[in-house]
């Protein structure tokens, strides 16, 4: 069988160093036509696997599996399901958008800029795949080293405080989830294997343990509170780009992870630990939330409201039900297109201007009608509002919640009103109004790569919120056979 | 049937794109005949189903799904039954006249393009709205008209008090939604359906389902449901405390005044609870909660019309007043009456609406009442239009609004609830008020001395035929439809297929048995001879007899009322101060916690205690080794080799 998987996860690598290599002797514009078309192909090859993806099994599908390291038993093995084809797909529709986001921005070491992207790529649709654990390990601490290039060359003044403090937070758990997978491979009589790994009995007080070791891997990738804060420096130091594919993709790794590792190898510590999640997670919902009404710099704005929207998806994962866990991950998709799009609204304003602050702004919708129409829709997407993405998976979430207290659906239910306040206060602020600073007068509208971009994901938004069927529908068998797992104690 | 029912909302949402997307490509004048056409076949199309459906054919089935969950099926599906049809009929000839209306009144505005495609955006989720048969696209609905709403208060999105407006307008409305979407979970909690049918066959058999809502106490879960739905009612609907939008709202064109903020879109919460009377009926806790609202909201709205000098506000102000007479109605189980007061409503309001719209028109923008006067003469086509609209909202016998108003009043009159006699005393009184403010603003506006500048005076002109012409067709059924239809829509079986009373709350059964008398039938005129006896039309024509003596006779009283009871009308002036408190407690007070959390809790407890205090010992320790300047991948591979060489020594040691 032809290696699906494989060539989704190499062809964006390969790709990579083939960039990098003509970037010494080729044109800028023939580099970033190199680049488009990995990325491109890539994406196309991505839909070929959906369609070839059967939505009535909960199998790990297209499966591959090679010996790699015979002595400790690890293995080259991939696979996917209905939970990370999604994310897979999210991943390489956003970089083929990221590509043409920067292709007038960047001029500076544009073939070294695709070359990251385009190798973070392929080593996150790995951790999407990956069935092995060490594999999975080695993608998930690769990814990183793209990313805090991205951040380290193109990024803002204090890129260094913003990257040693990314750094720090993403050590501390990696390294922890590292000893999980070795106490785990201990106990399972030397496999890697994560499938394997879901049928493992383990005592409770070992299940707990590895849970928190679990838990600081992943919840300082969602981010959860009280491990955020490094979001929003990230953010705002962040390329464009970068921005793009940090709050679209990476932040969903961690809940991924819950999803792969901890809920399905661990359900007894899940249950017992569940309240603490979910407490986390409307802290997450409301403080959060409250926090973003108070910021002045977009980016953070966006970044605070991604934390908050984040807290839905492990809100939704940990109240144990198709409702919450279905409506997290069609969050989790959901969130990747909107904050996406918002991100690269904040870039087009800041490639103009050279300031993320509100009070720059102010009746911009005078000068840019297309850009402010576009906004709009990203705006009332973020809030949530039906019709749009955004509303799939927090209804979805608030009626899983339910189910388990009304309470929890109550405080969660609280983002309606503070998601519109920060939301509609930036929108206000920045697009409407009159012109106060001259500079805004200078403004000219979208340019065609921006049009494209912005476009594009604003029909996807409104598709999604309109038919969210498709995504639902794909999920539908891994979900409840995560919900099976969760259910049968492993003691 | 199925692709009538589709076409009545989807050929309003083709011409919102056409004219929103193409509208700067096909220009202003094929802008608007798009418009004006896509709402023109809904229109058509709503009167044939409304017809075809008093022909017993009835619609309940889907048109796709829009996705699945578990147990859950979420479908997007139409319930045609006759409230639904006939919503659609108001909401489409509505939207209609002020489509026709608009291409006069926004003549001159370079968003002209624009305003069309929201107006035929709004029509096309107010549809979605009415002609739902599921919880979720009535909530689609309910927040797409929401949006335009929000998104025409701020049509002028460089006036700040617009702007500020259409952000207040969409919080406060979301407060409700809170509401909203907490009685969608209950609902999916209780009835495991989000359907309206499986919800309301299984109603009764849910009655005595109960939860511990405090230690000892014990809730109805219907009772549940209904007030988190009724949340969402009072903020779409504009009932205190959540009625504060409303008023500032008036910051939009006058155009979707008329059409959102008074004909249709405030009035989805009295539809919406007419549509759930087969869960409100059960609960009377929530019932006796919605005519207290409605009744506070009558009454104390109406007294702030007294005093406004803005002549769009003070009919803000009676719709909001109008809107507490329909919650009443609902409280008293007289759905169709809360119902038929919208439909009448609808016209005359719009009609009042349009015809301040006119007189804006004329004076260039002028909207205090203190400058107007005198413009009987020079309008007399929206003078006497706007007479019978004012006529018709005081609920003078035979106008539209009598019939409506008078059942309301003698429904709350035979109902048993506890807190109708509260509402009996809050509508009657509110009789009074209401003639009283809108003859003011009659008398102030049309009669006695011109008291605009000679400039204003002097340009002013009746508004021209697509202006007049709304008017015009408005004023007809503000006239008429109460005599016609009243009978069978109040105490015939129209609604019997969609309201649901139980027979213990059926008031308006025992106003009809009243009004029938012994073995007789009940007609439009035994109603209107049993209207002159009674206390509301005596209440009405004393208002306009003061109104007549304090604005006409002795135009100087007012102010020395004013100057005798300074406190009240300090009060109602400041209308009781909800905006303070809003703007002061509410919003201050929450963006004063987010900034101190912000500044407290992440940046000096996390960052500044944890993150910061553990990144310098690092920057210390990695200057040391001198690798800090080269960046931050080799620290990342130094400490990923760091973990390979733990891994190997755990196989070495194991």
């Amino acid at each position: 069988m032809f290696p699906w998987l494989s060539s989704l996860i190499w062809l964006p690598i390969v790709g990579g160093v083939a960039v990098l290599a003509i970037g010494r002797i080729a044109r800028s514009d023939s580099v970033r036509w190199v680049a488009l078309s990995v990325s491109v192909l890539t994406f196309v090859l991505s839909m070929i696997v959906y369609g070839i993806f059967d939505t009535t099994t909960a199998d790990f599908q297209l499966a591959e599996h090679a010996v790699w390291v015979d002595a400790f038993n690890v293995n080259y093995s991939v696979g996917i399901d209905g939970i990370s084809l999604p994310l897979i797909l999210l991943t390489t529709f956003l970089t083929v958008l990221v590509v043409i986001a920067g292709w007038r921005v960047i001029q500076y070491r544009i073939s070294h800029y695709l070359a990251a992207f385009l190798l973070l790529e392929g080593l996150m649709i790995g951790v999407f795949s990956a069935l092995d654990a060490v594999l999975f390990y080695i993608f998930w601490e690769g990814m990183l080293i793209p990313m805090f290039l991205i951040i380290g060359i193109w990024g803002g003044e204090n890129r260094v405080y913003a990257t040693i403090k990314f750094f720090l937070y993403t050590l501390l758990g990696s390294l922890l989830m590292l000893v999980a997978f070795l106490y785990l491979y201990n106990v399972s009589e030397s496999s890697f294997s994560i499938v394997n790994w879901h049928a493992l009995p383990i005592a409770h007080t070992a299940q707990i343990l590895l849970f928190i070791a679990f838990f600081s891997a992943f919840a300082v990738k969602v981010p959860m509170v009280p491990v955020h804060t490094w979001l929003p420096d990230a953010h705002v130091e962040a390329p464009t780009g970068g921005s793009v594919i940090l709050a679209a993709v990476m932040l969903k790794m961690g809940a991924y992870g819950f999803l792969r590792f901890t809920l399905p190898i661990l359900p007894d510590a899940s249950r017992t630990l569940a309240g603490v999640i979910i407490a986390l997670s409307l802290i997450a919902i409301v403080y959060i939330a409250l926090v973003a009404l108070a910021q002045t710099d977009m980016k953070k704005l966006i970044a605070y409201s991604s934390i908050s929207h984040m807290g839905f998806v492990t809100l939704g994962f940990f109240v144990f039900n198709t409702h919450g866990i279905e409506g997290g991950i069609v969050q989790m998709i959901s969130h990747g297109f909107i904050s996406g799009a918002l991100f690269l609204c904040v870039g087009v304003l800041y490639d103009r201007l050279h300031s993320r602050k509100l009070e720059t702004y102010g009746g911009v919708a005078h000068r840019m009608p297309v850009f402010a129409a576009l906004m709009m829709i990203f705006t009332l997407a973020n809030v949530g509002l039906p019709g749009t993405s955004g509303f799939v998976g927090e209804v979805l979430v608030i009626i899983g919640a339910f189910q388990e207290s009304a309470i929890y659906a109550a405080i969660a239910a609280l983002t309606l009103i503070l998601g519109a306040a920060y939301t509609l206060r930036m929108y206000k602020r920045v697009i409407y109004g009159k012109i106060v600073n001259e500079a805004v007068s200078t403004l000219t509208d979208l340019n065609i790569q921006e049009k494209i971009t912005l476009s594009v994901l604003a029909i996807l938004v409104l598709l999604l919120g309109v038919w969210p069927f498709p995504l639902l529908e794909m999920m539908h068998p891994s979900v409840e056979h995560l919900i099976s797992q969760i259910s049968i104690s492993k003691l | 049937m199925l692709t009538i029912y589709t076409l009545i909302p989807v050929s309003c949402l083709v011409a919102a794109i056409v004219a929103g997307l193409g509208g700067h490509i096909i220009g202003r004048t094929a802008t608007h005949r798009v418009a004006i056409t896509g709402v023109a076949i809904s229109f058509v199309l709503s009167v044939y189903v409304l017809f075809d459906v008093l022909q017993g054919n009835y619609f309940d089935g889907m048109l796709y799904t829009w996705g699945t969950s578990g147990f859950l099926t979420f479908q997007i599906g139409f319930l045609i039954d006759e409230l639904s049809a006939g919503m659609a009929v108001v909401v489409t000839f509505v939207s209609l006249m002020v489509h026709i209306y608009t291409i006069g009144y926004m003549h001159d505005d370079p968003g002209y393009q624009r305003f069309f495609s929201y107006i035929a955006l709004f029509t096309f989720a107010m549809l979605m709205l009415v002609m739902s048969n599921n919880f979720l696209q009535l909530f689609f609905g309910w927040e797409g008209v929401g949006v335009v709403s929000y998104l025409l208060i701020g049509f002028w999105f460089d006036r700040d008090s617009a702007i500020h407006a259409n952000m207040k307008a969409f919080l406060v409305n979301r407060i409700g939604d809170f509401g909203f979407i907490l009685a969608i979970a209950a609902i999916v909690y209780v009835f495991s359906s989000l359907n309206y049918s499986d919800v309301f066959s299984q109603a009764a058999s849910v009655e005595n389902m109960t939860v511990e809502a405090f230690e000892g106490v014990n809730w109805k879960w219907l009772t549940i449901i209904s007030l988190l739905l009724f949340v969402g009612a009072m903020g779409k609907s504009a009932q205190v405390p959540l009625h504060v939008w409303l008023p500032d709202s008036m910051e939009g064109p006058t155009p979707i005044s008329a059409l959102i903020h008074a004909a249709t879109m405030v009035t989805a919460g009295i539809f919406m609870v007419a549509r759930m009377s087969p869960l409100f009926e059960f609960s009377e806790v929530a019932l006796t909660v919605v005519v207290t609202i409605g009744a506070i909201t009558a009454l104390f709205m109406a007294l702030i019309g007294l005093v406004q000098n803005d002549i769009k506000r003070i009919v803000a102000y009676s719709t909001l007043s109008q809107l507490g007479y329909m919650t009443v109605a609902l409280g008293v189980s007289a759905y169709a009456a809360g119902i038929f007061h919208l439909t009448t409503h609808a016209f005359f309001k719009a009609l009042l609406f349009l015809a301040a719209g006119s007189v804006i028109v004329a004076l260039h923008h002028q909207q205090d009442i203190r400058h107007m006067g005198g413009l009987k003469k020079i309008m007399p086509i929206t003078y006497w239009t706007a007479l019978v609209g004012s006529l018709a909202l005081a609920g003078l016998p035979p106008f539209a609004g009598f019939f409506s108003k008078d059942t309301i009043i003698e429904a709350v009159h035979a109902s048993q609830l506890p807190g109708s006699g509260f509402a009996l005393f809050a509508v009657s009184i509110g009789v009074f008020v209401t003639a009283l403010y809108s003859f003011r603003m009659l008398f102030i506006v049309f009669h006695g001395k011109p008291r605009m500048s000679e400039d204003e005076l002097a340009h002013a002109n009746e508004s021209p035929w697509v202006i007049t012409l709304p008017l015009v067709v408005l004023a007809v059924p503000s006239v008429i439809f109460g005599a016609i239809f009243a009978v069978p829509m109040l105490y015939g079986e129209f609604y019997d297929q969609s309201i649901f009373v139980l027979s213990q709350h059926d008031t308006l059964a025992h106003v009809g048995a009243g009004l029938a008398g012994q073995g007789g039938e009940i007609s439009a005129w035994k109603i209107v001879l049993h209207g002159f006896i009674t206390l509301p039309f005596w209440l009405a024509v004393a208002g306009i007899f003061v109104a007549w003596l304090l604005y006409i006779h002795r135009p100087e009283w007012p102010s020395l009322i004013q100057s005798r009871f300074k406190l009240l009308w300090q009060i109602l002036d400041h209308k009781y101060g909800f905006d303070e408190f809003n703007e002061v407690v509410v919003a201050s007070g929450t963006r004063g916690l987010g900034d101190v959390l912000w500044k407290f809790m992440d940046m000096y407890v996390i960052d500044g205690l944890v993150v910061n205090g553990l990144a310098n010992s690092v920057r210390r320790i990695s200057s040391r080794i001198r690798v800090i300047q080269s960046g931050f991948v080799y620290h990342y591979a130094f400490t990923m080799i760091i973990g390979l060489l733990l891994l190997i020594t755990w196989f070495l040691i194991r």
